[in-house]
């Protein structure tokens, strides 16, 4: 489980986020969903330690985010931001095998290799795992960062907008792999999502973050419903019955 | 959200994850228990299970002949050093090869040999870990006002003191002032500008060039009031040469060149994830401001060592990391730091024997390394289109 208490970050006398409390449980997909500048990204940096919170305090899975060593961290919880700096000379094999950099600190072993293999399967990237990264369209790189991450092989995954410049049916495909691992690993994905509609279809709880606070937290049945979203997203929003489900209408 | 019983039974799918595996394999992963404590996260009383393996490794080159290439690579430089060394040692040894007058000559040519030696590792491991640290391709460690400083220190000294107190300091009392002064001030501006709430690397590489450019425009003015006999004395020191060093600063010099360096290398796989940015390594659990301090306290050591035994070698750094990166064909730092280091002593060893035999001029190895190494750069930007 990972959990908020009154986490608060401020960046000027304007513009805070929180204070947060949230309890978000082990397993299944959680999707946090909100306008632009809400602070979803912040708090999932802040969840992630790669930002400290100026007040409050972040359990994951009973380690105190604050106090428990990075290193050990990295065990527990794994996160990727939208953008990375890519390196040169990297392939998506040895990008994945980074994943495994907290437990053998760059000296693989045979059963990090095999862990590495089985990334790579997950993700279909056997093809690609030669190629440079300089050589991959966006969606392949942003596959084999995903890949690097479940390669860190923690319980906790942290995604920053990981459709970010995907087309639709690369999107689609993400998803479906989130949603693999989240079901046959047993993961608990906490992911920042820009299409409502994909976080109903996918997630199994949605967290909807407004001005620095969270407004909203249900399942998506729950969360799909016309003045909901009307009132989070600041836009009106209708909800129809889709062919998969509730679909979110705003155009 | 599936129920836990799916997840115990599911271990075929990824078998790396934990629950359900043998506690063989709990080693290396962290404990599945719904309540974790730090003290399963390193439990050390289980032996690995030899894992199913399918043949195939993580290995910093992509392919065998890649592989070879890069050792054959290594073999080439190595001979080409060798070369340059030998030359350097025995081309145009007066005395009769194998003579007790051909080793003391051949001796003291040695100690040119050492300088190289020295200023090449210094200039290579330096430029490029500090080009993993800062992310960039472009820069180079000597913008950061290390070279500025030491045309500011030689010129005050000269302008304050006279040539003559220019001489009555020579020694290595004063190498190690200039190697505490510069380690000083980099440490102290990088102190500075990461450990704040702005920490920005960007930021401190701005403010590094614009400290430089202001302590060389200080330097300038003071060259313009200085004696003609005065500023020739001075220029000759603010060249780069093999010959400006002294073989009493040996003594400090190798250690701290042995060290510095020998530490980056051993913090090659910290730099390798490192070079992925901020967040990445964040995230793999190592402290990115951490490592690029300690890095940079190491990259300035290095410097300053290179700095204060030959003077400014502005260019060397930069084309031979950049060399080193087209060469080596692999991001993983154990494998560009020895190619760095031998391209850089072909380069340095080999501008120095064609300049000292050639054209008799051995005093101006950095103009012609600032000059083919500016064409060579060239060459392989416009054939390889990219850095």
């Amino acid at each position: 489980m990972i959990e908020l208490k009154a986490v608060r970050k401020d960046y000027s006398s304007e513009v805070t986020i929180g204070p947060v409390d949230l309890q978000i449980p082990k397993g299944g997909v959680t999707a946090l969903v909100g306008p632009n500048g809400a602070g979803k990204s912040t708090l999932l940096t802040i969840i992630g330690r790669l930002m400290g919170a100026d007040a409050g305090s972040i359990e994951i899975a009973g380690y105190d985010v604050a106090t428990t060593k990075s290193k050990d961290l990295a065990k527990i919880v794994s996160i990727l931001r939208q953008e990375n700096h890519f390196v040169t000379r990297l392939t998506v094999r040895q990008l994945v095998a980074f994943g495994r950099f907290p437990y053998t600190k760059g000296r693989l072993n045979k059963f990090d290799e095999e862990i590495i293999t089985r990334s790579i399967k997950f993700f279909e990237l056997e093809d690609l795992q030669d190629r440079y990264l300089d050589q991959l369209s966006g969606g392949q790189r942003q596959r084999a960062y995903v890949a690097m991450v479940l390669c860190q092989d923690t319980d906790y995954v942290l995604l920053d907008e990981p459709l970010n410049n995907l087309d639709m049916k690369h999107s689609v495909q993400m998803m479906q792999h989130l949603r693999r691992v989240a079901d046959e690993l047993g993961r608990t994905v906490v992911i920042v999502l820009h299409d409502i509609n994909f976080a109903g279809h996918y997630a199994d709880r949605i967290c909807a973050v407004k001005d620095g606070q969270v407004v909203e937290f249900g399942t998506s049945a729950e969360l799909f419903q016309p003045e909901t979203l009307t009132r989070v997203f600041n836009t009106p929003v209708a909800c129809v019955d889709g062919p998969n489900g509730p679909l979110a209408v705003y155009y | 959200m599936p129920d836990q019983e799916t997840i115990h039974g599911d271990v075929s799918t990824f078998g790396a994850k934990e629950r359900g595996l043998p506690r063989s394999l709990a080693r290396k992963v962290l404990t599945p228990s719904l309540t974790p404590h730090p003290d399963t996260l390193l439990d050390p009383s289980h032996p690995l299970e030899t894992p199913i393996h399918d043949g195939r490794g993580t290995v910093a080159f992509i392919s065998r002949t890649k592989r070879r290439r890069y050792w054959i690579l290594v073999g080439v430089l190595s001979a080409l050093a060798l070369i340059s060394a030998a030359g350097i040692l025995a081309w145009g040894n007066p005395m009769e090869f194998g003579t007790a007058g051909f080793w003391r000559i051949a001796e003291r040519r040695a100690i040119a040999l050492l300088v190289i030696l020295i200023v090449v590792v210094c200039q290579a491991m330096a430029t490029v870990s500090f080009q993993t640290v800062t992310n960039n391709r472009i820069i180079t460690p000597s913008i950061m006002g290390f070279e500025s400083l030491y045309v500011a220190l030689q010129t005050s000294v000269i302008y304050f003191m006279g040539a003559a107190g220019l001489i009555a300091i020579e020694g290595p009392t004063k190498f190690a002032l200039m190697v505490v002064l510069m380690v000083g001030f980099s440490l102290a501006l990088y102190g500075w500008l990461l450990s704040g709430k702005f920490a920005n690397l960007q930021v401190m590489l701005l403010v590094g060039i614009v400290l430089g450019g202001g302590l060389g425009s200080i330097s300038t003015f003071m060259q313009r009031l200085l004696t003609p006999s005065d500023f020739d004395i001075l220029s000759a020191k603010l060249f780069g040469s093999v010959s400006n060093a002294d073989p009493s600063y040996f003594p400090l010099a190798i250690p701290l060149c042995i060290a510095a360096a020998g530490a980056l290398f051993i913090r090659s796989r910290r730099l390798n994830v490192v070079a992925l940015g901020r967040d990445v390594t964040g995230n793999l659990g190592l402290d990115h401001r951490r490592e690029v301090m300690i890095t940079l306290f190491f990259v300035s050591i290095l410097m300053a060592v290179s700095t204060a035994l030959i003077g400014p070698m502005t260019f060397l750094g930069f084309l031979t990391a950049t060399l080193a990166y087209q060469f080596a064909g692999t991001h993983d730092h154990r494998y560009v730091f020895p190619v760095a280091v031998l391209t850089g002593f072909v380069i340095l060893g080999g501008a120095y024997f064609v300049l000292k035999n050639i054209f008799y001029a051995e005093g101006a190895v950095s103009i012609v390394i600032e000059a083919v190494g500016g064409i060579a750069f060239l060459a392989v930007i416009l054939r390889k289109g990219r850095l």
